[in-house]
């Protein structure tokens, strides 16, 4: 009986209409789909995406030319320079990332003693030429002055954890 | 009438073949559609990891063994992290040991998932793969919460993992577990008695357990020709031992059981996810010992020897003394080791990383011999090959 029923179903190609009946029924089920870049995706606090210098409330730059994040690079990405400043702060004079070097690991900001770079929510930096990929001080600084209110609300979220 | 002498067709599969996962070129001698000898050509995708890591300090290298196996990242790091603490001589906490098992297992699901259902892409299934990328995405989204990045983790740390996962991480966890058996059945229910699936899978690249043996075959290559080796068991490492898990094993070690397994494998992992959730303790995620770990920001900013220790260990690193491990791990794909010697310096002085993909693509040329160009395609995929651990 029991070889019958499968020489039946085998014949009626059951499993093939099992399967069909099952990708039907998907069709009725709410949409995965996000409507990029409408809407985008979940990121939490600790993600690590485009790089930035930040300042102090004040508008001091954080970055005391301590070189951790150079010396912590695996991908030896990052470039400090620094002079003491007139006022006698130390202070970077060249602070470069090659965003293609850049592994993305996180290392510099875990050894950033002041979290002057961080990793920022900013995952839409794409460029149209490579050059433009080799971010200065400038950039990084003008990077922290755009997303200053995001980063210091993650740090804040994350802050119990760190 | 002179004799007239044919030569064998010789074709390029890949490097760009969508099918080949990744860079993978074989060079196929065919007989009319029937393989005479695939010869597969690696080294497309190398980066010199191993050199690479002799130059970098312990926290340096870790971020390139998520590089290798890229489908299931952490898995990978666990194998240096686990032979750098031998070395060290350091055990590490439970509530770290259970996030590492806990990481490791979500791994496995998204390294099955997305295995199984290319693999059934290449054999003509196209909607299977639909279902699990949306899984995949929350199993990334897991990755991004606990450690910032989707799939470059960097999470498993010499010592235990680096921060404690976020609260209401484990909740979500066991809201998607609950169902996931539903979306495996689905998926069973589209391919596991389909009859197209089977006519391209039962029977094809059958590997024998003495051919396992002999070709170093491991994971769930070996398992599907019906040996039940499973480093989690036979040697356990974390908490495994503490853990109920079975291994499922197959019959005929053909490319339909290897698939079966696999489905098996990753019931078994939701099980492993659920007692790991259920068990975890509190406390630290680190070890203490503060020559290894980098203190806490605020210990950092508070204290002055914390701050010492904080610039020694970001600059120069830690210290291993001199010997040397083989430590393996059971990655999704298989038995993924890390031979490492220390001299006692920052830096390993030798790194040799056995991954298991490599002696899958050795297999290639026999496993094919005699089939059709399309059967080619999947014993590739069966066989879960990635080439950022074939080539390093």
């Amino acid at each position: 009986m029991a070889s019958l029923s499968a020489t039946a179903r085998s014949f009626l190609l059951w499993e093939l209409l099992a399967g069909m009946k099952l990708t039907f029924s998907y069709m009725f089920k709410k949409k995965a789909t996000l409507n990029y870049p409408y809407e985008k995706g979940f990121i939490s606090p600790r993600f690590r995406g485009e790089h930035v210098l930040r300042r102090y409330a004040n508008g001091e730059e954080r970055c005391i030319a301590c070189k951790l994040c150079e010396a912590i690079c695996p991908a030896q990405a990052i470039t400090i320079e620094s002079e003491p400043r007139e006022d006698g702060s130390r202070r970077t004079t060249r602070y470069d990332i090659d965003m293609t070097k850049c592994i993305y690991c996180g290392l510099c900001q875990e050894a950033c003693p002041v979290d002057a770079i961080v990793e920022g929510p900013n995952f839409e930096f794409a460029t149209e030429t490579r050059e433009e990929l080799f971010y200065n001080k400038a950039k990084l600084l003008a990077n922290g002055d755009r997303w200053e209110v995001e980063i210091a609300a993650n740090i804040a979220a994350d802050a119990p954890y760190r | 009438m002179a004799d007239v002498k044919i030569e064998n067709y010789t074709m390029n599969f890949g490097p760009q073949h969508p099918a080949a996962h990744g860079v993978l070129r074989l060079v196929l001698e065919m007989d009319g559609e029937v393989v005479e000898r695939a010869d597969p050509h690696i080294g497309l995708l190398h980066r010199g990891t191993e050199k690479l890591i002799e130059y970098k300090t312990y926290t340096q290298a870790l971020p390139y063994f998520d590089r290798l196996d890229y489908v299931a990242p952490m898995n990978q790091e666990h194998a240096f992290a686990l032979a750098t603490e031998k070395l060290l001589g350091i055990e590490i906490p439970k509530r770290a040991q259970y996030i590492r098992v806990l990481f490791n297992e979500i791994g496995r699901i998204g390294s099955h998932l997305l295995n199984l259902t290319t693999y059934a892409l290449d054999v003509g299934a196209l909607t299977p793969i639909l279902w699990a990328f949306e899984e995949r995405e929350k199993v990334m989204e897991f990755y991004e919460r606990a450690c910032g990045a989707r799939l470059h983790a960097n999470y498993f740390r010499v010592g235990g993992v680096h921060q404690d996962i976020p609260a209401g991480l484990l909740d979500d966890v066991g809201a998607w577990f609950d169902h996931m058996p539903a979306l495996l059945d689905d998926i069973e229910g589209l391919l596991t008695n389909n009859r197209i699936f089977k006519q391209r899978t039962v029977d094809i690249g059958v590997i024998t357990a003495d051919e396992c043996y002999a070709w170093g075959m491991t994971g769930p290559v070996l398992r599907a020709s019906g040996v039940p080796w499973d480093l989690r068991k036979s040697q356990p490492y974390e908490v495994y031992s503490e853990l109920d898990f079975d291994i499922p094993i197959g019959k005929n070690g053909d490319c339909y059981d290897r698939y079966l397994v696999r489905i098996e494998e990753m019931k078994q992992s939701l099980r492993l996810i659920k007692q790991c959730i259920t068990r975890i303790p509190d406390g630290p995620v680190m070890t203490t010992d503060g020559k290894i770990a980098p203190p806490s920001r605020g210990a950092m900013k508070q204290s002055m020897e914390a701050l010492i220790h904080h610039f020694k260990l970001y600059t120069e690193g830690y210290h291993v003394p001199a010997g040397q491990t083989y430590t393996a791990v059971e990655a999704p794909k298989g038995e993924f080791g890390v031979y490492l010697i220390a001299d006692g310096t920052n830096k390993p002085y030798r790194c040799k990383i056995r991954a298991p993909g490599f002696a899958f693509l050795q297999a290639m040329d026999f496993l094919s011999k005699g089939h059709m160009l399309a059967d080619a395609v999947a014993i590739i995929g069966s066989l879960d090959i990635v080439f950022g651990e074939i080539d390093r």
